[in-house]
Order: structure tokens, then C-alpha cells, then sequence
């Protein structure tokens, strides 16, 4: 939720920057702990806080006018739930889930025990959780509210390198879970997905991890299981991300709300090990060490598309991701925020391995289609990745304490 | 007889500025002020809670049912100096009864709670699954998930004090009955299919 500055006990950056064990950090974040486990009474002297128990005590604000876990620095661990919803879970039923969830969410995310939670001790350590809720097409339907459904919201068209399977498409209602640790994520999964069933069914899982908290700092951009540095282009923090994901204005199901591609693209890695290093980098059009697009020596560094080599071709080539994705404008950009998979490897020692890549913005139409049609018409990196799940969401607004996700869109 | 949270005292006093705060927030819409005959009103938040009165009930919650047995569970909280006892609870959905957990034969059965369930002063008595709880003994309408659900308490000294619950699916809390001698009651025994009519 971004109508505030997140607030945190304690920064990562600083944990880890900072000097774990300096005092100044150790003291602050200790006293801000105590102060939000324990209401201010009973504060812990400092030096029993050690900076992996502060990872865990981290929290992330769950009530403000836009849902958290978007905008949000990535957390390690994330798990993506998509339901159908049953048969006559209608406008009425849907309030009635929607509060349970949202009050688990409410509390998981602060460090607290859900209501009725079967292993409380789990809810403890909630290590930056947050839990994000969308809406599919089905859901609009089903509470016969599809006037309120974002116009952009609704199944992406077929593209060429689609190879869709049932198993990881669509979905009425996305839960996106995200912590720094893995118990935290499965435990609030469990809480969420008991008091969903007598409302809904479980539609597919996809479970992701990303490098855990301390491994490299804040705001570095992390590599994919191609060994890419991915999500250099996503709109910086402040007011190109803002421009980029956030409906602005409109009435109140629509304002602060932003829309989420969820696409599960499974890698090659057999026929990517077949490339060389040259090879590898013309695909992408970056360096593999620094992100650098070839034109450059940063990996910020603007690329240019004009320049040409020895040979009298572009540098970078016109059929490299970086060409067919590049966009210069922030309100055409879209937020990344991938996590990997690695699923278990074939008899033959094949992978299975992959992104749950996930593109957020204010308008899929507007944003993401472009780019996705540009990139199915033409990137080389399609001849080594394949989309095989696709789903789509509207993330709508956040809510205020005693309120509920999705009450201005079903209220 | 259960006088601590099962959470130790760091963790409760940071439950009970969050149920303070909560209590600040949705009192009011929680309940009313008089005990209409609906008493299932999804209210603005999941959590429940309790009016001003002889004792705080702190994460009220009533196990989903559609029919037959079920129970409600929370936290008692006694601010006062003096010992509180709690001697009936009443819904409209419902008769009610006061339970306690006992071992008979080598297992553990509930069995109403004679005396009723006494709160010590400065202190809180825990309701949960396989403990002391407050037993709904024949529902007659269907207790749906994320419906609230208003209970009135009846103290010794023959006050009262009105709370709401929120209904949540759980599969625990099947405890058997002593008077039929370790037989589950059908209520008590629901699968969470048997609570899952998610229509109105």
C-alpha cells in the first residue's frame, strides 16, 4: 500500500548494508520489533535480537488505499493460488469470503495468528508477508457486477508461441502470497485455502522462490534460471512506477487498483546449454555479467539501437528481447516482479524449470499487450522459452482496517 | 481450568491492543444495540467483537455449520478485581449450553459445565476446540462461513453482554458428547462439506 511510506521496523537495506551488528541498526530495529510484537510493553534489550530473527519479525503494511505485494520490494517466497469459485457463490457469498480472507490476511501479515488458527505458532514470524488479491473475469460475473470489471481484464488473445495448458490458465480469484521465508508463505497458503473451500476450489498452485533475504541488497535486479539479469526495464521507484501501475482517478472500484498478467514460461535449459556465451548475449541483447545493454557498460546504460559494428549490422539485434520489449515511456511500461520455478528433473536429468513471470500496470491493453505482441511476433529468446499457463486480473483497491478487499467493487 | 492464553504474556498484550484497537474500529457496526432476530448480518469485518460489559471476549469465533451441534470459542478477558461467573449463553439459532472437556473411560468427552465457567479476577479463561467452550445444541438454520453470529452471556449476578462471532470453516472440534457416551454427535462431527452451502 503506497498511499503511505511503507513502514518498516527495520530496513533490509540497512540490515545488510548497514553492518548487521552495529549497534545503531541492532538497537532500532529491536526497539521497533518490540514495539510492534508486543504493543510497547515488554520491549527486548537489544542484544538478544539477532539479524536473522529480524528478518523474520519484519512486517509489511497490510490496510492503505492500494494492496501491498505489488509495489512492494520483492520477498523471497511467493505462491500463487488461483479458485474457481463454486456454484451459487454469488455477490452475498463472495462478501462473506472476502472478509474471512481479507481479517486472515489482515492479521498473518502483522505476526498475528489467524482466527481459529489450527498452528498459531506459525503465524508468528511473518518475514514481510503479503497477501494480494485479484479478480478474474469469472468473479465480475458471478456477483453480476461485470460493469465494475476493468475493461482490460479479461483473456489475453491466443498468441503464436502459446502453448496453454489448462492446468496453470485462468482462475476466478488469485491469491498472491509473498514472504521471505517458505513456513511463513505454506502456513498463510493453509490458512487462506480452508477458509476459501466452502466458497471455492482450488484451480492451480504456482509456487516461486527469488534469492533469499541479505544474498544481494535491495533493488538489485535478480537473475533468472537462464543465469539473465531480469526485470532491468521495470519503471523506477517514485513517480514512473506510480504512472505505470496505478489507476489514478474513476470511481472507487477502479481508483488505485492495477491489473496482473500471470504467465508461466518454462525455460529450456537443454537447448539453451547449447549456446555459447556470444550467442547467449545476441538473444538477449545485454551482457550476461552486468546486464549492459551491447551498446553500453552499465547496465542502466540507455541502448542504442542505431549503432552498428564492424559488420554493418546492429550492435544490438532488431530480433533480441531488448529490442522487441523496449519501451521509453513510463506510462506504457510494465512492473515486473518475476519469481522461478524448479520442478523435479526427468529420469534423464532434463529440467524442469521456468519463470512465473508477472507483469503488473494500470491497463493490460494499454501496457502489456503491445509489448507480449511485439515479443510472440518476433524474440529470438522464444526459440528456448514457452508460455504454457496465462492468467488475468484486476488487482483492486486495498482496504482500511474493518474493512474488506473488494469492498468497493462487491459492497 | 485453562487462566492463560496459550500464547505467553509478550504475545497476549500485543492481542489485546490489537482487539483494544479492533473493538475502537467496528464495535458499533458489530452489534447493536438491541438483539434483533438477525443474527447472522455479515458486518464491515471479519472479526467480530464484543459490546462494553462485564468482560471483554476477545477473537470471537462459532464453527460453520448447516446443521445440528456446533460451539463457540474465544477468549474471556476480566479486567475487574473480582472473580466474574459466566452461567448461560442463548443465540436465536439455537439452545445453548456451558462445556466442558472431561476424561471419561479413557477419553475426553464433553459434558456441561456445572457452576457455570468462572473468570478470575485479572485474568482470562481460554474457549477453544478441546476445552471449555460455548455449545450450540441444535442449530436450526445454517451457520454459514463469514456470518456473524450474536450470542448474549448471562452472569451470576444476572447481567448481561451481548458479542458477535464470525462463523469459520473448521474441521476440528469434534469432540464426543457424555451423555451419549462417546458417540460424535452429528453436528459436532461435520466434514467441511457439511458447512459449505455458500449461498444466502
Amino acid at each position: 500500500m503506497t498511499d503511505t511510506p511503507p513502514v518498516r521496523p527495520v530496513s533490509r537495506r540497512r540490515l545488510i548494508t548497514g553492518g548487521a551488528l552495529a549497534a545503531g541498526g541492532a538497537l532500532a530495529g529491536g526497539a521497533a520489533v518490540a514495539a510492534t510484537r508486543s504493543g510497547g510493553n515488554g520491549q527486548r534489550p537489544a542484544t538478544d535480537m539477532t539479524p536473522a530473527a529480524n528478518v523474520g519479525r519484519l512486517v509489511e503494511p497490510f490496510h492503505g488505499a492500494r494492496q501491498a505485494g505489488v509495489a512492494t520490494e520483492p520477498q523471497a517466497h511467493a505462491s500463487f493460488v488461483a479458485f474457481t469459485l463454486r456454484p451459487g457463490t454469488d455477490r452475498a457469498a463472495l462478501g462473506r469470503m472476502l472478509r474471512l480472507l481479507t481479517d486472515d490476511a489482515a492479521r498473518l501479515t502483522q505476526g498475528r495468528p489467524a482466527l481459529a488458527d489450527t498452528e498459531a505458532e506459525l503465524g508468528l514470524l511473518p518475514a514481510r508477508l503479503t497477501v494480494t488479491f485479484g479478480f478474474g473475469p469469472g468473479l465480475y460475473r458471478a456477483a453480476g457486477v461485470d460493469d465494475r470489471r476493468p475493461a482490460s481484464v479479461a483473456e489475453l488473445p491466443a498468441f503464436r508461441i502459446d502453448r496453454l495448458q489448462p492446468a496453470w490458465s485462468g482462475g476466478d480469484l488469485l491469491l498472491q502470497i509473498c514472504a521471505d521465508d517458505a513456513i511463513t508463505v505454506v502456513h498463510a497458503q493453509r490458512v487462506l485455502i480452508k477458509d476459501s473451500r466452502p466458497f471455492a476450489t482450488v484451480r492451480w498452485v504456482q509456487q516461486g522462490f527469488r534469492r533469499s533475504p541479505g544474498v544481494e541488497p535491495d533493488g538489485h535486479t535478480q537473475r533468472n534460471l537462464f543465469g539473465q539479469l531480469d526485470g532491468t526495464a521495470n519503471p523506477r521507484p517514485g513517480t514512473p512506477l506510480d504512472t505505470a501501475l496505478w489507476v489514478p482517478d474513476g470511481p472507487a472500484w477502479l481508483r488505485d487498483s492495477t491489473t496482473l498478467v500471470v504467465r508461466r514460461i518454462s525455460m529450456n535449459l537443454e537447448t539453451w546449454d547449447l549456446l555459447g556465451r556470444t550467442d547467449r548475449e545476441l538473444a538477449v541483447g545485454r551482457r550476461l555479467d552486468t546486464g549492459a545493454p551491447l551498446t553500453g557498460t552499465a547496465e542502466h546504460d540507455e541502448p542504442d539501437f542505431a549503432a552498428t559494428g564492424p559488420d554493418g549490422l546492429t550492435v544490438i539485434p532488431d530480433f533480441s528481447h531488448l529490442t522487441r520489449a523496449h519501451v521509453t515511456e513510463d506510462r506504457l511500461r510494465i512492473l515486473r516482479r518475476p519469481y522461478n520455478y524448479d520442478g523435479v528433473p526427468t529420469a534423464e536429468g532434463h529440467a524442469d524449470s521456468g519463470l512465473i513471470f508477472t507483469s503488473y500496470q494500470a491497463d493490460i491493453a494499454r501496457q502489456y499487450l503491445p509489448i507480449q505482441r511485439r515479443l510472440a511476433e518476433r524474440d529470438l529468446l522464444n526459440e528456448w522459452t514457452t508460455p504454457i499457463g496465462s492468467a488475468v486480473f484486476a488487482i483492486p483497491p486495498g482496504c482500511q482496517p474493518g474493512g474488506w478487499v473488494g469492498e468497493q467493487v462487491l459492497g | 481450568m485453562r487462566t492463560t492464553s496459550p500464547f505467553g504474556s509478550r504475545r497476549r498484550s500485543a492481542v489485546v491492543l490489537a482487539a483494544a484497537a479492533a473493538l475502537a474500529a467496528t464495535g458499533a457496526a458489530g452489534c447493536g444495540s438491541s438483539n434483533s432476530s438477525s443474527t447472522t448480518q455479515p458486518t464491515a469485518s471479519a472479526s467480530a467483537s464484543a459490546t462494553t460489559g462485564v468482560i471483554t471476549i476477545r477473537d470471537p469465533w462459532v464453527k460453520a455449520a448447516d446443521r445440528g451441534m456446533t460451539a463457540a470459542f474465544g477468549t474471556l478477558v476480566n479486567d475487574r478485581d473480582t472473580d466474574v461467573t459466566l452461567t448461560s449463553a442463548a443465540t436465536s439459532v439455537s439452545p445453548m449450553e456451558l462445556h466442558e472437556m472431561t476424561m471419561k473411560d479413557g477419553k475426553m468427552v464433553m459434558q456441561a459445565k456445572q457452576g457455570g465457567i468462572v473468570i478470575k479476577a485479572k485474568s482470562t479463561h481460554a474457549l477453544e476446540p478441546g476445552g471449555d467452550h460455548l455449545m450450540l445444541m441444535d442449530v436450526k438454520q445454517p451457520v454459514r462461513a463469514g456470518e456473524e453470529l450474536t450470542f448474549t452471556l448471562t452472569f451470576a449476578d444476572g447481567s448481561t453482554q451481548q458479542f458477535t462471532a464470525v462463523a469459520k470453516p473448521f474441521t476440528g472440534a469434534q469432540e464426543s458428547y457424555a451423555p451419549g457416551h462417546g458417540e460424535p454427535m452429528p453436528g459436532m462431527s461435520a466434514t467441511p462439506e457439511m458447512s459449505m452451502s455458500p449461498a444466502p
